[in-house]
């Protein structure tokens, strides 16, 4: 019905209701019918799971109790944020603050208590739209973008979302509209034709990523993918737009990774320190709840995000003090972290590139140590690319992403979600020893990022390789524990650093792509890794061309790759409200 | 003549529910769902709700038993049936389970027990009475349920 009449909407909106309570189930279906809204109920956590991956797209909002047997209600939110992208409306019975805020902080649009009443349904259609403007937006920004080719491919990509992203029609018309508006000369404005749609299947994604590691992610074209694919009806554009996706999620990612960053060093600069020695203060939130909890896909960063996530609840303090050496000198960042070197890492990644040294202090109980030397070593490019090997020596963290495609394992966080992205390393050079008063400084670490942003494009590698230098973690296991941070300072082992951020972040960002495709289409033999690496290239273009990328940016100083994951929906709410 | 008799006394009944504090605003919502596509929607609200909440009292049970001062385990139980309280407005249950669940945040086990009798107590109460009323409202015909208490 919905599709029937897209003029109406908010009526037909699709409305999957999860509560574990039957009684519920049956009063809050009659409400929404009443909305004229079309109504999917399901019992379990795991069953709705299971809906929304059979029957992707045809869903607008979910609504899920909080309190649930078989699955905690913010892991299925977590879930559905990485999978679908799909707003969710939480539900409980008590409206106790912290909960509220878990279940902001994991992503939900809002939390309704309960009893739930009519007008409060009656409205939620306003999450699905505000969503949609949202996406809208974040497309007209992306058209700022030098690869406008790319860009519009992507907005006509949106169309076939299909796979990575809801795409119910209304949303699809919209874009579509928005797309004409845009593109009018864009050859591929065909998006307003209906044809065919693609379903990006994990196999057939799977042979997109290797079309695209094959070729390499900078030198990547649609044809060349097409061709490398072989895959009969599949059409340029099909790919064309599917790359645009891959790209887009790639700067999305990003961009909230960078949000991250900026609104804790926000937090915390103004307060404390001397430009000798800072005293950073973030609390996180201790995860081990969190971390131990097992997500399916793509999950790794997940925790790492939850950590991040979770700041209040729990109360994990982050000590950093930050010295400045002098240019020339390396930054030296200790972090003590228990579970989570992740959430402790970005802070070490931001303040590394002003060259202090950082002390991290989470609780004692497990250590990692991040030295991070300065970056004026840079690396090549092709270590960037061998990161998987050197990875693999290291770590356990490769087999953790092959592991990724299988559901119901736990995954790790991995080492390199502790990297603050590279760009904004090299930015903060700039800084130097400004870091006191980081409100003060952020207008000229923008503008040093604004200035640096083209040499960025242009050295994307480079830069990476020389920024977070030396600090390598290291996951011992794949349960999610890092037992130990050693400090490397060969260039390889920067190198390694990098690529491990760089995995994060493609992983991470979308979660549609992550976990229903990309994700799985990462090879066991770390071929996946290489395309990581590579494209890393690509984010920093994305991001350094990105109208929006200030924005993002300032966000994301804060924030290290890890995190991204779990913010995903986080991110995206607050985009919706501001962009 | 006979009906309008009849629904005055199921109106009467329910505004003596509400007087005495068993049930509250939410019953009314529940009843106001109620229209031509589900005449009988709030009796069937009603029903499953005695049908689950019989399970997850039973479940409190054996958790007592099974779990003896595992509250955490107690308390999640017991916030199960609280929510479900809370789906039809039975309010003197739903405030017995919260006290329950104050018990448990204290340790107090002998509250506990007693505190979960008194829910037990409350919910045969409530069946009882509720039946009663649907009954009621049944023989007075479709036009009975749309009858709101003088709140």
């Amino acid at each position: 019905m919905a599709l029937a009449d897209a003029t109406a909407f908010p009526y037909g909106l699709r409305v999957l209701v999860v509560d574990d309570d039957p009684t519920w189930l049956k009063i809050l279906e009659k409400m929404l019918r009443k909305c004229s809204y079309e109504v999917t109920t399901c019992g379990l956590a795991s069953v709705a799971l299971q809906i929304l991956r059979e029957r992707r797209n045809k869903f607008d909002i979910v609504i899920s109790d909080v309190n649930m047997p078989d699955m905690d209600g913010f892991k299925l939110l977590e879930h559905i944020g990485l999978e679908m992208d799909l707003p969710v409306i939480m539900m409980s019975i008590d409206g106790e603050t912290s909960r509220v805020m878990k279940g902001v902080q994991h992503g939900a649009c809002d939390y309704l208590l309960k009893p739930v009443r009519m007008k409060e349904l009656r409205n939620i259609w306003q999450h699905v739209y505000r969503k949609k403007m949202h996406e809208v937006k974040e497309i007209e920004g992306n058209d700022s973008c030098d690869d406008l080719q790319m860009f519009r491919n992507g907005c006509e990509g949106l169309e076939e979302r299909g796979l990575f992203m809801r795409a119910d029609s209304d949303t699809m018309r919209k874009r579509k509209d928005v797309d004409k508006d845009h593109t009018d000369q864009d050859s591929s404005d065909g998006a307003t034709v209906k044809k065919a749609r693609v379903v990006w299947s994990v196999d057939l994604h799977q042979k997109f990523v290797n079309a695209v590691n094959q070729i390499g992610f900078d030198k990547v074209g649609p044809k060349k993918i097409l061709d490398l694919m072989n895959v009969p009806g599949l059409t340029r554009e099909n790919v064309a737009s599917h790359l645009q996706k891959y790209r887009l999620y790639l700067s999305r990612l990003q961009k909230q990774n960078e949000e991250r960053i900026l609104g804790a060093a926000r937090q915390d600069f103004g307060h404390k320190g001397t430009s000798d020695n800072l005293n950073l203060r973030s609390s996180f939130q201790e995860q081990s709840g969190n971390c131990t909890n097992g997500f399916q896909h793509g999950s790794q960063k997940i925790q790492a995000q939850n950590n991040m996530l979770d700041p209040h609840l729990e109360d994990t303090k982050i000590v950093v003090p930050l010295k400045v050496p002098d240019k020339n000198g390396t930054s030296v960042s200790d972090v003590i972290d228990p579970q989570n070197v992740t959430s402790a890492s970005p802070l070490g990644g931001v303040l590394s590139f002003d060259r202090m040294p950082v002390n991290q202090d989470r609780k004692p109980s497990e250590t990692m140590i991040l030295e991070c030397q300065s970056w004026s070593g840079s690396v090549p490019p092709k270590q960037f690319m061998q990161y998987p090997k050197h990875n693999r020596e290291r770590c356990d963290l490769l087999g953790d992403y092959s592991c990724l495609p299988k559901p119901d394992l736990e995954h790790p966080i991995t080492p390199s979600h502790l990297y603050a992205p590279p760009q904004l390393v090299s930015m903060s050079c700039s800084m130097e020893g400004d870091a006191r008063d980081f409100s003060d400084v952020k207008p000229d670490v923008l503008g040093c990022m604004k200035s640096l942003s083209p040499a960025l494009m242009c050295t994307v590698v480079d830069s990476v390789s020389a920024q977070l230098s030396d600090s390598v973690v290291t996951s011992t296991n794949s349960d999610q524990k890092f037992s130990s941070v050693e400090g490397l300072s060969s260039a390889k082992d920067c190198h390694i650093d990098q690529a491990r951020n760089q995995a994060p972040l493609l992983t991470s960002e979308d979660a549609n792509i992550i976990c229903g495709t990309d994700l799985a289409c990462l090879p066991d033999d770390l071929s996946g890794y290489q395309l990581q690496g590579i494209g890393w290239n690509s984010i920093d273009l994305f991001q350094c061309n990105d109208a929006m990328m200030l924005n993002g940016l300032q966000n994301n100083w804060y924030d290290d790759p890890e995190l991204s994951s779990e913010i995903m929906e986080f991110p995206l709410l607050d985009g919706c409200l501001f962009a | 003549m006979d009906y309008s008799n009849l629904r005055r006394q199921a109106a009467s009944m329910k505004k003596s529910l509400f007087d005495q504090g068993y049930l509250d605003e939410q019953f009314c919502q529940v009843e106001d769902l109620q229209d031509e596509a589900s005449p009988n929607f709030a009796e069937e609200v009603i029903t499953l709700f005695f049908k689950d909440s019989a399970r997850l009292i039973s479940n409190i049970e054996q958790a007592l038993e099974k779990y003896p001062k595992d509250f955490n385990k107690w308390d999640a139980y017991m916030q199960q049936l609280k929510g479900s309280c809370s789906s039809i407005g039975a309010s003197r249950m739903k405030s017995e389970c919260m006290s329950f669940r104050e018990f448990c945040g204290q340790g107090n086990v002998e509250g506990c027990m007693k505190s979960f009798q008194k829910v037990k107590r409350e919910h045969g109460v409530l069946r009882q009475k509720l039946e009663a009323y649907f009954q009621l409202l049944r023989q007075a015909g479709p036009a009975g349920a749309a009858t709101r208490p003088g709140m």
